[in-house]
Protein backbone atom coordinates (compact mmCIF):
# COMPACT_ATOMS: atom_id res chain seq x y z
CA UNK A 1 0.00 0.00 0.00
CA UNK A 2 1.05 3.51 -0.40
CA UNK A 3 1.75 6.05 2.08
CA UNK A 4 -1.51 7.90 3.59
CA UNK A 5 -1.49 11.14 1.92
CA UNK A 6 -2.72 13.70 4.40
CA UNK A 7 -2.17 16.72 2.16
CA UNK A 8 -4.87 15.07 -0.49
CA UNK A 9 -7.57 15.67 2.78
CA UNK A 10 -6.06 18.93 3.90
CA UNK A 11 -6.60 21.14 0.09
CA UNK A 12 -7.30 20.63 -3.34
CA UNK A 13 -10.08 19.31 -4.94
CA UNK A 14 -11.05 16.03 -3.06
CA UNK A 15 -11.10 18.13 0.22
CA UNK A 16 -13.51 20.44 -1.15
CA UNK A 17 -15.72 17.41 -2.18
CA UNK A 18 -15.16 15.24 1.53
CA UNK A 19 -15.45 18.92 3.19
CA UNK A 20 -18.89 19.56 0.82
CA UNK A 21 -19.97 15.64 1.94
CA UNK A 22 -19.43 16.42 5.67
CA UNK A 23 -21.95 19.51 5.36
CA UNK A 24 -24.58 18.41 3.60
CA UNK A 25 -24.40 15.18 5.63
CA UNK A 26 -24.62 17.95 8.76
CA UNK A 27 -27.38 19.28 7.12
CA UNK A 28 -29.78 16.41 6.83
CA UNK A 29 -28.77 15.57 10.20
CA UNK A 30 -30.43 19.12 10.93
CA UNK A 31 -33.27 18.98 8.97
CA UNK A 32 -34.44 15.73 9.79
CA UNK A 33 -34.29 16.74 13.47
CA UNK A 34 -36.63 18.92 12.65
CA UNK A 35 -39.30 16.67 11.15
CA UNK A 36 -38.70 13.51 13.63
CA UNK A 37 -38.86 15.66 17.06
CA UNK A 38 -42.40 17.52 16.50
CA UNK A 39 -43.51 14.46 14.74
CA UNK A 40 -42.51 12.15 17.26
CA UNK A 41 -44.04 14.33 19.48
CA UNK A 42 -47.28 14.03 18.35
CA UNK A 43 -47.30 10.44 17.90
CA UNK A 44 -46.19 9.92 21.59
CA UNK A 45 -49.21 11.98 22.60
CA UNK A 46 -51.65 10.16 20.17
CA UNK A 47 -50.11 6.85 22.25
CA UNK A 48 -50.92 7.99 25.14
CA UNK A 49 -54.10 9.94 24.76
CA UNK A 50 -57.45 8.44 26.25
CA UNK A 51 -59.11 7.70 22.91
CA UNK A 52 -58.89 4.66 21.73
CA UNK A 53 -58.55 5.05 18.34
CA UNK A 54 -55.44 8.08 18.29
CA UNK A 55 -53.71 5.21 20.39
CA UNK A 56 -54.21 2.82 17.97
CA UNK A 57 -52.82 5.12 14.73
CA UNK A 58 -49.83 5.63 17.33
CA UNK A 59 -49.13 1.79 17.96
CA UNK A 60 -49.10 1.44 14.39
CA UNK A 61 -47.37 4.04 13.14
CA UNK A 62 -44.65 3.32 15.66
CA UNK A 63 -44.27 -0.69 15.05
CA UNK A 64 -44.61 -0.18 11.18
CA UNK A 65 -42.25 2.42 10.55
CA UNK A 66 -39.40 0.35 13.07
CA UNK A 67 -40.01 -3.04 11.25
CA UNK A 68 -38.90 -1.83 8.28
CA UNK A 69 -35.19 -1.00 7.45
CA UNK A 70 -34.36 2.68 6.69
CA UNK A 71 -32.60 1.57 3.24
CA UNK A 72 -36.20 0.46 2.09
CA UNK A 73 -37.76 3.73 3.50
CA UNK A 74 -35.27 5.53 1.42
CA UNK A 75 -35.82 3.36 -1.55
CA UNK A 76 -39.50 3.61 -0.80
CA UNK A 77 -39.94 7.49 -0.40
CA UNK A 78 -37.33 8.00 -3.42
CA UNK A 79 -38.23 5.80 -6.24
CA UNK A 80 -42.00 4.84 -4.91
CA UNK A 81 -43.69 7.72 -3.28
CA UNK A 82 -42.78 10.67 -6.25
CA UNK A 83 -45.02 7.90 -8.76
CA UNK A 84 -47.76 8.62 -5.97
CA UNK A 85 -48.26 12.40 -6.43
CA UNK A 86 -50.41 14.36 -8.85
CA UNK A 87 -48.20 15.24 -11.91
CA UNK A 88 -47.70 19.38 -10.63
CA UNK A 89 -46.23 18.25 -7.34
CA UNK A 90 -44.03 15.61 -8.98
CA UNK A 91 -42.74 18.35 -11.60
CA UNK A 92 -42.06 20.59 -8.36
CA UNK A 93 -40.16 18.29 -6.29
CA UNK A 94 -38.08 16.78 -9.45
CA UNK A 95 -37.09 20.61 -9.89
CA UNK A 96 -35.66 20.64 -6.80
CA UNK A 97 -32.56 18.61 -5.23
CA UNK A 98 -35.14 15.46 -5.14
CA UNK A 99 -32.41 13.17 -3.37
CA UNK A 100 -31.60 15.51 -0.50
CA UNK A 101 -35.53 16.46 -0.07
CA UNK A 102 -36.54 12.19 -0.22
CA UNK A 103 -33.52 11.21 2.12
CA UNK A 104 -34.15 14.08 4.75
CA UNK A 105 -38.02 13.07 4.60
CA UNK A 106 -37.35 9.20 4.93
CA UNK A 107 -34.87 9.65 7.88
CA UNK A 108 -37.19 12.24 9.86
CA UNK A 109 -40.22 9.86 9.80
CA UNK A 110 -38.28 7.19 10.53
CA UNK A 111 -36.48 8.23 13.71
CA UNK A 112 -40.07 10.04 14.50
CA UNK A 113 -40.99 6.18 15.24
CA UNK A 114 -38.27 5.71 17.65
CA UNK A 115 -38.67 9.52 19.37
CA UNK A 116 -42.20 8.59 20.08
CA UNK A 117 -41.13 5.36 21.79
CA UNK A 118 -38.73 7.28 23.90
CA UNK A 119 -40.77 10.53 24.91
CA UNK A 120 -43.76 7.82 25.65
CA UNK A 121 -41.40 5.75 27.76
CA UNK A 122 -40.12 9.04 29.53
CA UNK A 123 -43.59 10.60 30.49
CA UNK A 124 -44.49 6.70 31.72
CA UNK A 125 -41.40 6.16 33.97
CA UNK A 126 -42.55 8.90 36.54
CA UNK A 127 -44.58 7.13 39.24
CA UNK A 128 -47.78 7.48 39.94
CA UNK A 129 -47.78 8.50 42.89
CA UNK A 130 -46.12 12.01 41.96
CA UNK A 131 -49.62 12.70 40.18
CA UNK A 132 -51.82 10.88 42.49
CA UNK A 133 -49.96 13.10 45.39
CA UNK A 134 -50.22 16.67 43.28
CA UNK A 135 -53.82 16.19 42.59
CA UNK A 136 -54.12 15.51 46.28
CA UNK A 137 -52.01 19.22 47.13
CA UNK A 138 -54.96 20.63 45.12
CA UNK A 139 -53.27 21.01 42.00
CA UNK A 140 -55.29 20.82 38.51
CA UNK A 141 -54.48 18.15 36.13
CA UNK A 142 -52.67 20.47 33.88
CA UNK A 143 -51.16 21.95 36.25
CA UNK A 144 -49.86 18.79 37.66
CA UNK A 145 -48.76 17.80 34.17
CA UNK A 146 -46.40 21.02 33.77
CA UNK A 147 -45.05 21.54 37.13
CA UNK A 148 -44.77 18.03 38.52
CA UNK A 149 -44.84 15.32 35.56
CA UNK A 150 -43.41 16.70 32.96
CA UNK A 151 -39.68 18.50 34.69
CA UNK A 152 -39.39 14.26 35.81
CA UNK A 153 -40.45 13.01 32.41
CA UNK A 154 -37.67 15.23 30.32
CA UNK A 155 -34.71 13.69 32.40
CA UNK A 156 -35.90 10.40 31.19
CA UNK A 157 -36.10 11.34 28.05
CA UNK A 158 -33.52 13.70 27.09
CA UNK A 159 -30.68 11.43 27.15
CA UNK A 160 -32.35 8.70 24.89
CA UNK A 161 -33.45 11.38 22.76
CA UNK A 162 -30.21 12.47 22.33
CA UNK A 163 -29.26 8.80 21.06
CA UNK A 164 -32.01 8.41 18.73
CA UNK A 165 -29.97 11.99 17.28
CA UNK A 166 -26.68 9.83 17.22
CA UNK A 167 -28.71 7.50 15.12
CA UNK A 168 -29.96 9.80 12.98
CA UNK A 169 -27.00 10.98 12.10
CA UNK A 170 -25.47 7.51 11.25
CA UNK A 171 -28.45 6.83 9.05
CA UNK A 172 -27.32 10.16 7.15
CA UNK A 173 -25.04 7.71 5.31
CA UNK A 174 -27.41 5.46 4.25
CA UNK A 175 -28.66 8.40 2.17
CA UNK A 176 -26.05 7.59 -0.14
CA UNK A 177 -28.03 4.49 -1.69
CA UNK A 178 -30.42 7.16 -3.77
CA UNK A 179 -27.11 9.11 -4.30
CA UNK A 180 -27.89 12.01 -2.24
CA UNK A 181 -24.24 13.98 -1.67
CA UNK A 182 -23.72 13.41 1.92
CA UNK A 183 -20.29 12.56 3.41
CA UNK A 184 -20.60 8.44 2.34
CA UNK A 185 -21.29 9.49 -1.06
CA UNK A 186 -18.59 11.92 -1.35
CA UNK A 187 -15.84 9.23 -0.07
CA UNK A 188 -17.48 7.07 -2.79
CA UNK A 189 -16.67 9.85 -5.61
CA UNK A 190 -13.50 10.17 -4.52
CA UNK A 191 -12.02 6.61 -4.20
CA UNK A 192 -13.19 6.36 -7.33
CA UNK A 193 -11.62 9.09 -8.63
CA UNK A 194 -8.43 9.05 -7.16
CA UNK A 195 -8.02 5.05 -6.21
CA UNK A 196 -7.30 6.52 -2.53
CA UNK A 197 -9.88 4.45 -0.47
CA UNK A 198 -7.56 4.55 3.07
CA UNK A 199 -7.76 8.36 2.84
CA UNK A 200 -11.31 9.18 1.77
CA UNK A 201 -12.67 6.60 4.28
CA UNK A 202 -10.20 7.79 7.14
CA UNK A 203 -11.82 11.29 6.51
CA UNK A 204 -15.48 10.08 6.52
CA UNK A 205 -14.71 7.15 9.40
CA UNK A 206 -13.39 10.27 11.46
CA UNK A 207 -15.72 12.88 10.43
CA UNK A 208 -18.97 10.52 11.77
CA UNK A 209 -16.80 9.69 14.98
CA UNK A 210 -16.15 13.21 15.57
CA UNK A 211 -20.16 14.36 15.36
CA UNK A 212 -21.27 10.97 17.12
CA UNK A 213 -18.68 11.62 20.29
CA UNK A 214 -19.90 15.06 20.62
CA UNK A 215 -23.54 13.48 20.67
CA UNK A 216 -22.48 11.01 23.43
CA UNK A 217 -21.11 13.64 25.47
CA UNK A 218 -23.65 15.78 25.74
CA UNK A 219 -26.14 12.93 26.46
CA UNK A 220 -23.03 11.62 29.58
CA UNK A 221 -23.49 15.48 30.38
CA UNK A 222 -26.97 15.99 30.81
CA UNK A 223 -27.49 12.94 32.79
CA UNK A 224 -24.44 14.70 35.05
CA UNK A 225 -25.98 17.67 35.23
CA UNK A 226 -29.67 16.61 35.68
CA UNK A 227 -29.52 13.46 37.65
CA UNK A 228 -32.63 11.30 37.57
CA UNK A 229 -34.04 11.83 41.09
CA UNK A 230 -34.95 8.61 42.65
CA UNK A 231 -38.00 8.46 45.43
CA UNK B 1 -49.88 -5.75 -7.21
CA UNK B 2 -50.97 -8.89 -6.81
CA UNK B 3 -50.11 -10.19 -10.55
CA UNK B 4 -46.34 -8.43 -9.49
CA UNK B 5 -46.26 -11.19 -6.63
CA UNK B 6 -47.31 -13.92 -8.48
CA UNK B 7 -44.78 -13.34 -11.27
CA UNK B 8 -41.86 -12.48 -9.11
CA UNK B 9 -42.42 -14.57 -5.78
CA UNK B 10 -39.96 -17.23 -6.26
CA UNK B 11 -37.23 -14.76 -7.27
CA UNK B 12 -37.89 -12.35 -4.17
CA UNK B 13 -37.90 -15.61 -1.98
CA UNK B 14 -34.87 -17.33 -3.30
CA UNK B 15 -32.87 -15.28 -5.96
CA UNK B 16 -31.55 -17.27 -8.89
CA UNK B 17 -31.28 -19.83 -6.78
CA UNK B 18 -30.79 -23.42 -8.79
CA UNK B 19 -29.79 -21.73 -11.24
CA UNK B 20 -27.32 -19.56 -9.46
CA UNK B 21 -26.65 -17.97 -6.30
CA UNK B 22 -28.79 -18.38 -3.11
CA UNK B 23 -30.43 -14.64 -2.83
CA UNK B 24 -33.45 -13.30 -1.38
CA UNK B 25 -35.48 -13.24 1.57
CA UNK B 26 -33.49 -16.76 2.57
CA UNK B 27 -29.83 -14.99 2.32
CA UNK B 28 -31.20 -12.26 4.61
CA UNK B 29 -32.53 -14.36 7.25
CA UNK B 30 -29.31 -17.00 6.89
CA UNK B 31 -26.60 -13.57 7.06
CA UNK B 32 -29.10 -12.32 10.31
CA UNK B 33 -28.94 -15.78 11.76
CA UNK B 34 -24.97 -16.11 11.24
CA UNK B 35 -24.54 -12.82 12.35
CA UNK B 36 -26.37 -12.85 15.44
CA UNK B 37 -24.75 -16.24 16.47
CA UNK B 38 -21.32 -15.72 15.31
CA UNK B 39 -21.16 -12.08 17.64
CA UNK B 40 -22.97 -13.62 20.50
CA UNK B 41 -19.38 -14.96 21.93
CA UNK B 42 -17.70 -12.06 20.61
CA UNK B 43 -21.07 -9.80 22.52
CA UNK B 44 -20.25 -12.04 25.35
CA UNK B 45 -16.87 -11.82 26.08
CA UNK B 46 -16.60 -8.36 25.13
CA UNK B 47 -19.20 -7.08 27.49
CA UNK B 48 -17.47 -8.87 30.74
CA UNK B 49 -14.27 -7.21 29.33
CA UNK B 50 -16.19 -3.29 29.05
CA UNK B 51 -16.54 -4.17 33.31
CA UNK B 52 -14.27 -5.95 34.12
CA UNK B 53 -11.94 -4.85 37.15
CA UNK B 54 -8.64 -4.65 34.76
CA UNK B 55 -8.34 -1.24 33.42
CA UNK B 56 -5.88 -2.91 30.68
CA UNK B 57 -8.87 -5.16 29.11
CA UNK B 58 -11.40 -2.21 30.09
CA UNK B 59 -10.04 0.20 28.02
CA UNK B 60 -9.33 -0.84 24.59
CA UNK B 61 -12.53 -2.67 24.56
CA UNK B 62 -14.51 0.52 25.89
CA UNK B 63 -12.68 2.32 22.71
CA UNK B 64 -13.42 0.35 20.00
CA UNK B 65 -17.13 -0.47 21.68
CA UNK B 66 -17.27 3.29 21.09
CA UNK B 67 -15.77 3.56 17.91
CA UNK B 68 -17.89 1.02 16.02
CA UNK B 69 -21.43 2.46 18.13
CA UNK B 70 -20.17 5.95 16.96
CA UNK B 71 -19.59 4.98 12.82
CA UNK B 72 -22.28 4.33 10.63
CA UNK B 73 -22.46 0.12 9.45
CA UNK B 74 -22.09 1.27 6.23
CA UNK B 75 -18.95 2.76 7.10
CA UNK B 76 -17.60 -0.84 8.31
CA UNK B 77 -19.46 -2.18 5.40
CA UNK B 78 -16.78 -0.19 3.36
CA UNK B 79 -13.81 -0.89 5.41
CA UNK B 80 -14.09 -4.33 5.08
CA UNK B 81 -14.88 -4.19 1.51
CA UNK B 82 -11.97 -2.25 0.28
CA UNK B 83 -9.37 -3.88 3.10
CA UNK B 84 -10.23 -7.39 3.69
CA UNK B 85 -8.68 -7.93 -0.10
CA UNK B 86 -5.75 -5.66 0.59
CA UNK B 87 -5.13 -7.81 3.56
CA UNK B 88 -5.88 -10.98 2.83
CA UNK B 89 -4.59 -10.99 -0.77
CA UNK B 90 -7.67 -11.99 -2.57
CA UNK B 91 -10.98 -10.29 -3.19
CA UNK B 92 -13.31 -11.80 -0.16
CA UNK B 93 -17.23 -12.24 -1.99
CA UNK B 94 -20.18 -9.93 -0.93
CA UNK B 95 -21.64 -12.51 1.89
CA UNK B 96 -18.71 -13.01 4.08
CA UNK B 97 -17.87 -9.31 3.74
CA UNK B 98 -21.56 -8.25 4.82
CA UNK B 99 -21.29 -11.31 7.60
CA UNK B 100 -17.88 -9.99 8.83
CA UNK B 101 -18.69 -6.33 8.86
CA UNK B 102 -22.51 -7.07 10.89
CA UNK B 103 -20.59 -9.69 13.45
CA UNK B 104 -18.22 -6.91 14.08
CA UNK B 105 -20.90 -4.50 14.69
CA UNK B 106 -23.56 -6.37 16.90
CA UNK B 107 -20.74 -7.56 18.60
CA UNK B 108 -20.28 -3.99 19.65
CA UNK B 109 -24.15 -3.46 20.48
CA UNK B 110 -24.40 -6.93 22.06
CA UNK B 111 -21.47 -6.03 24.27
CA UNK B 112 -23.67 -3.22 25.79
CA UNK B 113 -26.61 -5.79 26.53
CA UNK B 114 -24.32 -7.93 28.23
CA UNK B 115 -22.99 -5.34 30.19
CA UNK B 116 -26.47 -3.92 31.33
CA UNK B 117 -27.61 -7.20 31.95
CA UNK B 118 -24.60 -7.68 34.29
CA UNK B 119 -25.03 -4.41 35.95
CA UNK B 120 -28.51 -4.71 36.47
CA UNK B 121 -28.17 -7.78 38.51
CA UNK B 122 -27.41 -6.80 42.37
CA UNK B 123 -24.27 -6.58 43.57
CA UNK B 124 -24.71 -9.01 46.20
CA UNK B 125 -24.60 -11.80 43.86
CA UNK B 126 -21.07 -11.61 42.81
CA UNK B 127 -19.70 -10.79 46.50
CA UNK B 128 -22.16 -13.84 47.63
CA UNK B 129 -20.33 -15.64 45.04
CA UNK B 130 -17.15 -14.99 45.76
CA UNK B 131 -17.41 -15.49 49.77
CA UNK B 132 -18.45 -18.85 48.98
CA UNK B 133 -15.46 -19.27 47.55
CA UNK B 134 -15.85 -19.22 43.63
CA UNK B 135 -13.15 -17.43 41.54
CA UNK B 136 -13.85 -14.36 39.83
CA UNK B 137 -14.43 -16.69 36.41
CA UNK B 138 -16.05 -19.45 38.02
CA UNK B 139 -18.12 -17.08 39.69
CA UNK B 140 -19.34 -15.06 36.41
CA UNK B 141 -19.84 -18.37 34.97
CA UNK B 142 -22.25 -19.87 36.84
CA UNK B 143 -23.83 -17.33 39.04
CA UNK B 144 -23.47 -13.62 37.34
CA UNK B 145 -23.68 -15.07 33.33
CA UNK B 146 -26.67 -17.50 33.76
CA UNK B 147 -29.19 -14.31 35.31
CA UNK B 148 -27.77 -11.50 33.29
CA UNK B 149 -28.50 -13.79 29.96
CA UNK B 150 -32.18 -14.28 30.76
CA UNK B 151 -32.66 -11.13 31.79
CA UNK B 152 -31.64 -9.70 28.66
CA UNK B 153 -33.13 -11.91 26.38
CA UNK B 154 -35.50 -9.54 25.36
CA UNK B 155 -32.92 -7.17 24.14
CA UNK B 156 -30.98 -10.27 22.12
CA UNK B 157 -34.64 -10.48 20.42
CA UNK B 158 -34.82 -7.24 19.54
CA UNK B 159 -30.69 -6.57 18.30
CA UNK B 160 -32.31 -9.70 15.90
CA UNK B 161 -34.43 -7.33 14.42
CA UNK B 162 -32.29 -5.15 13.81
CA UNK B 163 -29.64 -7.17 12.81
CA UNK B 164 -32.23 -8.43 9.99
CA UNK B 165 -32.82 -4.65 9.30
CA UNK B 166 -28.95 -4.22 8.97
CA UNK B 167 -28.35 -7.12 6.04
CA UNK B 168 -30.48 -4.25 3.77
CA UNK B 169 -27.06 -2.41 3.37
CA UNK B 170 -26.04 -5.60 1.83
CA UNK B 171 -27.71 -3.71 -1.18
CA UNK B 172 -24.56 -1.07 -1.14
CA UNK B 173 -22.35 -3.85 -2.22
CA UNK B 174 -24.18 -5.90 -4.65
CA UNK B 175 -25.10 -8.49 -1.96
CA UNK B 176 -28.31 -10.28 -3.25
CA UNK B 177 -29.89 -10.24 -0.80
CA UNK B 178 -34.13 -9.22 -0.11
CA UNK B 179 -33.36 -5.58 -0.82
CA UNK B 180 -31.22 -5.73 -3.98
CA UNK B 181 -33.93 -8.55 -5.55
CA UNK B 182 -36.22 -6.14 -4.97
CA UNK B 183 -34.45 -3.24 -6.93
CA UNK B 184 -33.90 -5.86 -9.42
CA UNK B 185 -37.11 -6.48 -9.97
CA UNK B 186 -38.14 -2.68 -10.11
CA UNK B 187 -35.99 -2.19 -12.85
CA UNK B 188 -37.58 -5.15 -14.65
CA UNK B 189 -41.04 -3.94 -14.06
CA UNK B 190 -40.03 -0.28 -14.14
CA UNK B 191 -43.51 1.13 -13.86
CA UNK B 192 -44.84 0.52 -10.43
CA UNK B 193 -42.05 1.49 -7.77
CA UNK B 194 -44.21 2.12 -5.41
CA UNK B 195 -45.91 -1.37 -5.28
CA UNK B 196 -42.77 -3.11 -5.22
CA UNK B 197 -41.11 -1.56 -2.32
CA UNK B 198 -44.13 -1.54 -0.67
CA UNK B 199 -44.33 -5.08 -1.40
CA UNK B 200 -40.69 -5.20 -0.03
CA UNK B 201 -41.73 -2.85 2.93
CA UNK B 202 -44.42 -5.17 3.88
CA UNK B 203 -42.41 -8.21 4.05
CA UNK B 204 -39.21 -6.59 6.37
CA UNK B 205 -42.69 -5.75 8.38
CA UNK B 206 -44.22 -9.50 9.06
CA UNK B 207 -40.71 -10.51 9.60
CA UNK B 208 -39.85 -7.55 12.29
CA UNK B 209 -43.36 -7.09 13.91
CA UNK B 210 -43.74 -11.02 14.55
CA UNK B 211 -40.15 -11.31 16.31
CA UNK B 212 -41.07 -7.83 18.25
CA UNK B 213 -44.17 -9.37 19.56
CA UNK B 214 -42.04 -12.20 20.57
CA UNK B 215 -39.72 -10.07 22.15
CA UNK B 216 -42.34 -8.46 23.70
CA UNK B 217 -44.18 -11.49 24.93
CA UNK B 218 -41.01 -13.07 26.55
CA UNK B 219 -40.44 -9.75 28.86
CA UNK B 220 -44.38 -10.07 29.72
CA UNK B 221 -43.74 -14.18 30.53
CA UNK B 222 -40.15 -13.50 32.61
CA UNK B 223 -41.91 -10.70 34.34
CA UNK B 224 -45.21 -12.83 35.57
CA UNK B 225 -42.41 -15.30 36.78
CA UNK B 226 -40.62 -12.51 38.64
CA UNK B 227 -37.40 -12.96 36.78
CA UNK B 228 -37.72 -9.08 34.93
CA UNK B 229 -36.70 -6.12 35.96
CA UNK B 230 -39.13 -4.75 38.99
CA UNK B 231 -41.38 -2.12 38.00
CA UNK B 232 -43.28 0.84 39.98
CA UNK B 233 -47.14 1.86 39.07
CA UNK B 234 -46.65 4.47 36.19
CA UNK B 235 -48.43 7.46 35.46
CA UNK B 236 -50.56 7.01 32.33
CA UNK B 237 -51.60 4.19 30.27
Amino acid sequence: MTTFDVQMLLSGQYHDMLVAGFKMSLQYLFYAFWIALPLGLVIALCRLSPFKALRWIGATYVEVIRSIPLLAHMLFWYFGVPELLPAAWKEALYAGPVESICAVVALGVYTAAYMAEDIRSGIRAVPAVQMEASRALGLTYMRTMRLVILPQALRFTVPPLISQTLNMWKGTSIATVIGAAEMMYQAGQVESQSFRSFEAFAFASVAYLAVSLVITFAAIWFQHRYPVRTM
Amino acid sequence: MLELIQTYWLYFLVGQYPNGPLGGLVLTLILAVMGLLLSLPLGLLLGMARISPWRIVRWPVTALVYVVRGTPLLMVVFWAYFFLPSVTGHKTDQFWTMLIALVIFDAAYLAEIVRAGIQGLPKGQMECARSLGLSYFKAMRTVILPQAMRNSLPSLVNQFISTIKETSLGYIIGLAEVTFIATQINSLVFTKPAQVFGILGLTYFVLCFGLSRFAFWIEKRLERKGLGSRRVEKVAA
